[in-house]
């Protein structure tokens, strides 16, 4: 009898296993800490795995139009989600926004960047650091926030463009650029907020950083996870690393 | 004057270990089996072999000691290498100018023409090195070599890579350049044949060590060298062209023991020629033969004798103090009791003319 | 035509520093190459593997690298700040040492193998013929080595012009100085301005093999038919 109950018990089990899904969620880069937290506490809720790819959203928007295989994508922008929802690549009505990023001015060199900005009219660096603003959502926001303080023309040929905010982040974590405009979930963890200077721009100065994510597969899993990453619980973790949310 | 040149080379398995004085005039052979070092004893003359205690004087130069070391491109001597060796990059003539360019002027004391005329290349200098036969490439690489004014002729076996045909097509012009040169050369073969043909002065190698050294006619007539134990041993006779019998076409060559009378062509009176003699054409007798089909009966003396085997022996015969060998059967030997200081006649069969 | 200046930029700047890096390479490369093949130090091959590393080093791997060096805390930034001149990276000075770092084997090993080739006989020759050790490596290594000048030239040039994890990593991406063609295709992908990106690639590629094109021909005249 107990040996028939012990045998039930691991078949039910496995099935639950064999029968949960893996949700396959492409995230931007700059999300990775949230992301893993967020993943964390839902597999404990759940019996479904979560398989988090990370990338540069330009990356996994090809990719994602070329037929990969994501459940989910948790894009830098909300460009890109809004255009697999025209191509009809994504569910229609899934799309909403999971964070909001906020841009601040920072240096590891403490000291040198002042609580109001001064520090980029008074041009004491060779290199500031940004995102590429062609396509980087947190460099087309230091470009507005240079262009409304009217030093965008100034500046031209001391900005060094990251290919991404992380790239971004190394430049200037490396001295190579004296400052640059970064996330602030780079230096805010729920751990602390790392040396240095900086300055943390007011939202006037920029549009918002709209972080964006949409289902692009139907299925029970997927939806749920979504639904996760927009309640309150998960709001909290995202807000913890960094982030505003709406 | 004299070279004198003392090397110790190491080469893996191989070591060089010589000493010598070679004459600074005439034709000097450096001759032995493969292996035996001669090469490796020109390269270091030439300075391309280097020995931290090698010791070279070129008559009053010192060339290097343990102090010193003229280095190849200051060491006025040119060079014929085995391989015809030309630059690929470069025309026959700007071949033959490279060195000849890089003369100070007042150095350039060969004239270019003069040169081309004594190789025959005059209808060669505007083609490419790849254009040109073996026996042509050689020929363009001496001529190279002398154009620098040299005042010593380095030649590595400069037949060894051609055909027979381009070796006997090349020969006359050696010969001419021992002729025309007042400058030593030092020519390293492994030939006997070419040896003969050219050289005065022999340095014997084997296994890098000098064997013995000395005049051509000397060591190929001496019986404790391999030259004298040979089937087709030799022997080198110098003489001189002292006229001709017309009526049977017949040339009269004078040397110290007398005077030879050969069949051949005409030759230039006055002039030097070389004779080779075969020890199985000598025959010895006793009394001088009168009534005999041999022309050349020369008196002489028995130097010394050497078996040759169970059946043979050779017998070095002094002729007017020149040596020269006889091949014969041991028991002729014994039956004509020939012993060292004994007078008798040797009758020379057939000779050879060499250039 | 649908590029912009900031493309031409581009084009022009990917243009210079292969010309410049290739140029360099042959000044530095040749002596180096010519010692490689003379020297018998017992630990040559340790030099060897050094100057190898770059062929199999990612290129992202030898840019993340170089901006520590050159940053202010890296052996080489730190020198610069010192000495008081301005730091390297995110200029055209700094991708000319990136680039000729990481293009160095592409030229010094076809000229290595080229002066190999040659062997000691001409060398020899020419020494027997008055030349000096320079005299012999100009009048007669350098002729003969002339092939592998070429390949070496051209690849060293290839190399360069197609660098992309490296300049990345070390070029902050400025359009008119470290913007070269390679990112702005890149970057106009990223945009998702795909047709900009086809004709910059388009123009590249054209251009590149015009240039092949002239060094082989040109090479042609001057190389006589061997047998």
């Amino acid at each position: 009898m107990q040996q028939t109950l012990l045998l039930s018990a691991i078949l039910l089990f496995a099935m639950t296993r064999v029968l949960a899904g893996e949700i396959r969620v492409a995230v931007a880069s700059n999300f990775t800490g949230p992301a893993r937290e967020i993943a964390r506490r839902f597999e404990t809720k759940s019996a479904d795995r979560v398989i988090l790819i990370f990338g540069s959203t330009g990356r996994h928007y090809a990719q994602i139009r070329h037929g990969a295989p994501f459940d989910l994508f948790f894009a830098a922008d909300s460009e890109r989600p809004r255009r697999l929802e025209q191509q009809g690549l994504a569910l229609p009505g899934s799309r909403f926004t999971y964070a909001l990023g906020r841009l601040v001015l920072w240096s590891p060199r403490a000291g040198l960047v002042d609580a109001r900005g001064e520090v980029l009219a008074q041009g004491d660096f060779h290199f500031l650091a940004l995102a590429n603003p062609r396509f980087a959502p947190y460099g087309k926001a230091a470009e507005q926030v240079l262009r409304r303080r009217g030093l965008w023309e100034g500046l031209q040929g001391r900005l060094v463009r990251g290919e991404n905010i992380g790239q971004t982040f190394h430049f200037v974590t490396s001295g190579n650029a004296e400052l640059g405009f970064v996330a602030y979930s780079q230096i805010h963890t729920p751990d602390g907020t790392i040396g240095g200077s900086w300055w943390k721009v007011p939202q006037s100065l920029y549009d918002p950083i709209e972080q964006q994510a949409v289902l692009l597969k139907e299925g029970e899993a997927p939806r749920a996870f979504l639904d996760y990453a927009g309640s309150d619980e998960a709001r909290a973790i995202i807000r913890g690393f960094g982030y505003a949310t709406p | 004057m004299t070279i004198e040149a003392a090397f110790h080379i190491q080469r893996g398995d191989f070591s060089l270990a010589v000493e010598l004085q070679i004459p600074r005039r005439g034709v000097s052979a450096l001759f032995g089996p493969s292996g035996c070092g001669k090469t490796t004893l020109l390269r270091a003359i030439a300075g391309l072999e280097r020995d931290p205690q090698g010791y070279l004087r070129v008559g009053e130069e010192l060339w290097q000691d343990r102090q010193r070391f003229r280095p190849a491109h200051r060491r006025p001597l040119g060079y014929v290498f085995q391989e015809p060796s030309l630059f690929g990059h470069l025309d026959v003539r700007r071949n033959i100018e490279y060195g000849f360019k890089r003369l100070p002027v007042n150095g350039r004391r060969v004239a270019l023409d003069r040169i081309v005329d004594l190789l025959g290349i005059a209808h060669l200098l505007e083609r490419q090195p790849h254009q040109l036969s073996g026996g042509e490439q050689q020929r363009v690489a001496i001529a190279r070599a002398l154009a620098v004014s040299p005042s010593m002729l380095l030649l590595d076996e400069p037949l060894a890579a051609l055909d027979m045909a381009s070796k006997q097509e090349i020969l006359p012009y050696l010969e001419s350049l021992h002729r025309e040169l007042e400058i030593p050369v030092l020519y390293v073969s492994h030939s006997r044949d070419e040896v003969a043909r050219l050289a005065d002065w022999l340095v014997l190698l084997e296994a890098g060590r000098v064997l013995a050294a000395g005049e051509v006619g000397e060591l190929f007539t001496r019986l404790d060298l391999a030259l004298a134990q040979r089937p087709d041993a030799e022997s080198v006779i110098e003489a001189t062209v002292a006229g001709r019998d017309e009526a049977f076409a017949l040339s009269l060559l004078d040397f110290p023991g007398g005077r030879f009378r050969v069949a051949g062509s005409r030759l230039p009176p006055g002039s030097r020629i070389r004779l080779q003699i075969l020890a199985r054409d000598v025959s010895l007798t006793l009394e001088r033969q009168s009534k005999t089909s041999i022309l050349n009966i020369f008196p002489a003396i028995v130097d010394a004798l050497s078996d040759a085997g169970k059946a043979q022996t050779t017998v070095r015969l002094l002729v007017g103090g020149l040596p020269l060998l006889s091949r014969i059967t041991r028991k002729s030997a014994v039956d004509l009791d020939l012993k060292p200081g004994r007078r008798i006649y040797a009758q020379i069969k057939s000779v050879a003319l060499l250039s | 035509m649908i590029l912009t200046p900031q493309d031409l930029d581009a084009f022009r700047i990917s243009l210079a520093l292969a010309a410049l890096t290739t140029l360099i390479l042959l000044l530095l490369g040749t002596p180096l190459a010519w010692w490689l093949t003379r020297s018998r130090w017992r630990f040559k091959f340790l030099l060897e593997a050094v100057l190898a590393l770059p062929l199999v080093l990612p290129p992202t791997v030898l840019g993340f690298y170089l901006l520590i060096a050159l940053g202010p805390h890296g052996p080489i930034g730190g020198l610069m700040t010192a000495l008081g001149a301005r730091p390297l990276a995110f200029t055209f000075s700094g991708l000319v040492i990136g680039s000729v770092i990481y293009s160095l084997p592409f030229v010094v090993q076809p000229l290595q193998n080229a002066f190999r080739a040659i062997g000691q006989r001409p060398l020899e020759v020419a020494a027997t013929l008055r030349a000096s050790p320079l005299d012999r490596f100009l009048s007669v290594a350098l002729p003969l080595a002339r092939p592998g000048f070429l390949t070496a030239s051209v690849l060293g040039f290839a190399h360069t012009l197609g660098e992309f994890g490296m300049v990345l990593m070390v070029g902050g991406n400025i359009p008119g100085s470290t913007q070269v063609a390679s990112i702005a295709i890149y970057d106009h992908v990223e945009a998702l301005e795909y047709s900009q990106a086809h004709w910059l690639s388009g123009g590249l590629l054209l251009l590149s093999f015009l240039m092949l094109l002239a060094v082989y021909a040109f090479n042609r005249r001057f190389t006589a038919v061997q047998p």
